[in-house]
């Protein structure tokens, strides 16, 4: 009898306002999209900065003849020179391994790297990429230690921390992760305002049935009940839409992301259903909390 | 059943009090008229009876409680044993004879097969035997003012409030209201009735509590209307 009743109320106020409820699922279906957007990039940010920090290394180039910097006299690094530096590195406390890779080594390496682009293999000959340091640090954030230490002794021609080129990419995503972020507050805001609309409407369509409920002593949980789950049902059927477009920007967002900036993890569907679920269930919270919070001002009990 | 205690009350933004210094004590079985003009605080003693207005000064006591001790959260539990007539009615319009009586006892949670059972007889009771299908604008408006009586008796109250439950209502058909509300008395209802109806008062002869500008100026038992009027 309770549940009929109660599930009676709800179908009877939803249909009553049906564009007040229309509106509200648009509106919480894209705040909640762009919530879920924000997150998925956060997680893709998350997971590949982890990853990434433990393969981050230092390179170090050392002089070449083609080499442009006045420091290395248009010469060849020597082998004191080298041996130095190596035993230098070796020494300092913040260095995990040191590895060094002569320029055939290096060529090899790039031509794998880049095995799908090959007209920018093809322009690159072997030797331009110089000889080289490649050092892996116990704390990728204490690069300067070791950039500092090396830098300008002879026979070093540039020191490239590979952290740098990689803040720049996180950096548009932080941007993205951001922007959906800022935009999904702003519908969440304009959701909550439109569900305390609704729910205003709502209670002002049945007074007179609330009315009555107050009279005879209905508790006030059974009054506020079919508002609250209306607003909690809308929420929901928003959510629903909102998975829909949260798998979409996964395959066409995500997905595309990954691919041209070639992180190494893919962010699984797992972390993207747990995602919808999350951001349904803030959602249906937002929208009935929403609800409970207007019924004070508009359904005294 | 109810008492009075030197009860005051403002409301605000007012400067005249709706009642003053108010001690009115109901025993129960009690079938009582409140007389006097618009205004004279007849709407505010029956309000404060429900707990939807609390008083200024003094307390109101119902079955033995003391309201203003009573919970926010336990005041439905009270108005559950108070049941309310009104001169508007006040039924739902799409819903039918038995849907409005029963919505009283739904809303506050009675079991199907309660409500199955005890609806029609209250229904018969208020002498709306065969009409538990109609909807309230088929019925004329004594036959809705007794729709709204099963409604508001259907859960049993010890004590039923009516405020001028007769003012729609023509004078014969009037009659046959007072006899159902009497005839909710008889089953040991205490029963407030709150009326401008001198013909009906002095024909029935109960208790009369006479209200002016907030006071009590004539409490008797067997009562009229007043020579006033």
């Amino acid at each position: 009898m309770r549940a009929q009743f109660v599930l009676q109320e709800i179908w009877i106020g939803l249909r009553r306002n049906l564009t007040m409820t229309i509106s509200l699922v648009i509106t919480v279906a894209i705040a909640m999209a762009l919530f879920g957007t924000g997150l998925l990039i956060k997680a893709q940010v998350d997971k590949s900065q982890s990853y990434w920090n433990d393969r981050i290394e230092v390179s170090i180039f050392l002089c070449a003849k083609t080499s442009s910097n006045a420091a290395c006299g248009k010469s060849d690094v020597t082998e004191q020179q080298r041996d130095e530096l190596k035993a230098q590195l070796e020494k300092n406390p913040q260095v995990a391994k040191v590895e060094y890779e002569n320029r055939d080594a290096a060529y090899k390496r790039f031509q794998q790297r880049f095995s799908n682009s090959p007209s920018f293999v093809n322009s690159t000959k072997p030797g331009d990429i110089p000889d080289s340091f490649r050092v892996q640090l116990k704390d990728p954030q204490r690069f300067e230690e070791v950039a500092k230490s090396v830098r300008g002794r002879p026979g070093v021609d540039q020191v490239i921390n590979e952290q740098d080129i990689l803040k720049k990419f996180f950096r548009i995503l932080d941007g993205l992760q951001w922007a959906a972020l800022v935009v999904a507050l702003i519908q969440v805001v304009a959701a909550v305002l439109l569900v305390g609309n609704t729910v205003r409407l709502s209670a002002f369509n049945r007074r007179r049935e609330t009315g009555i409920m107050r009279l005879v002593g209905a508790s006030n949980l059974y009054i506020q009940m079919p508002f609250i789950l209306e607003g909690a049902i809308a929420g929901l059927i928003g959510g629903v839409f909102a998975a829909f477009l949260l798998v979409g920007s996964k395959i066409f967002l995500i997905d595309r992301l990954q691919e041209s900036l070639q992180f190494a993890l893919e962010l699984g569907w797992g972390s993207v259903i747990g995602i919808i679920i999350f951001s349904m269930c803030v959602g249906v919270l937002l929208c009935a909390g929403a609800s409970f919070l207007t019924l004070r001002r508009y359904l005294k009990v | 059943m109810i008492h009075f205690d030197n009860v005051t009350k403002v409301y605000k933004n007012q400067n005249r009090p709706a009642l003053q210094h108010v001690n009115v004590a109901i025993e129960k079985g009690e079938f009582l008229f409140l007389v006097g003009p618009s205004g004279s605080g007849k709407s505010t003693f029956l309000r404060l009876i429900l707990k939807e207005e609390r008083p200024s000064q003094g307390h109101v006591h119902v079955a033995g409680k003391d309201l203003s001790r009573l919970s926010n959260w336990k005041v439905p539990h009270l108005r559950r044993r108070i049941g309310c007539v009104f001169q508007d009615f006040r039924l739902l319009p799409n819903k039918n004879v038995f849907e409005n009586v029963a919505f009283a006892l739904e809303v506050i949670g009675k079991p199907r097969r309660f409500i199955q059972k005890v609806v029609p007889e209250v229904v018969d009771l208020v002498g709306l035997e065969g009409k538990a299908h109609r909807m309230p604008h088929e019925l004329s408006g004594g036959e809705q003012q007794r729709v709204a009586i099963a409604r508001a008796f259907v859960n049993r109250p010890m004590i039923l409030l009516a405020d001028e439950p007769t003012g729609n209502i023509d004078p014969a058909t009037s009659i046959g209201i007072m006899k159902v509300l009497d005839r909710i008395n008889r089953t040991g209802t205490t029963v407030v009735m709150a009326t401008h109806d001198a013909a009906i008062v002095d024909a029935f002869r109960k208790r009369v509590v006479e209200l002016e500008d907030g006071r009590v100026v004539r409490d008797q038992s067997r009562g009229v209307y007043g020579q006033a009027y």
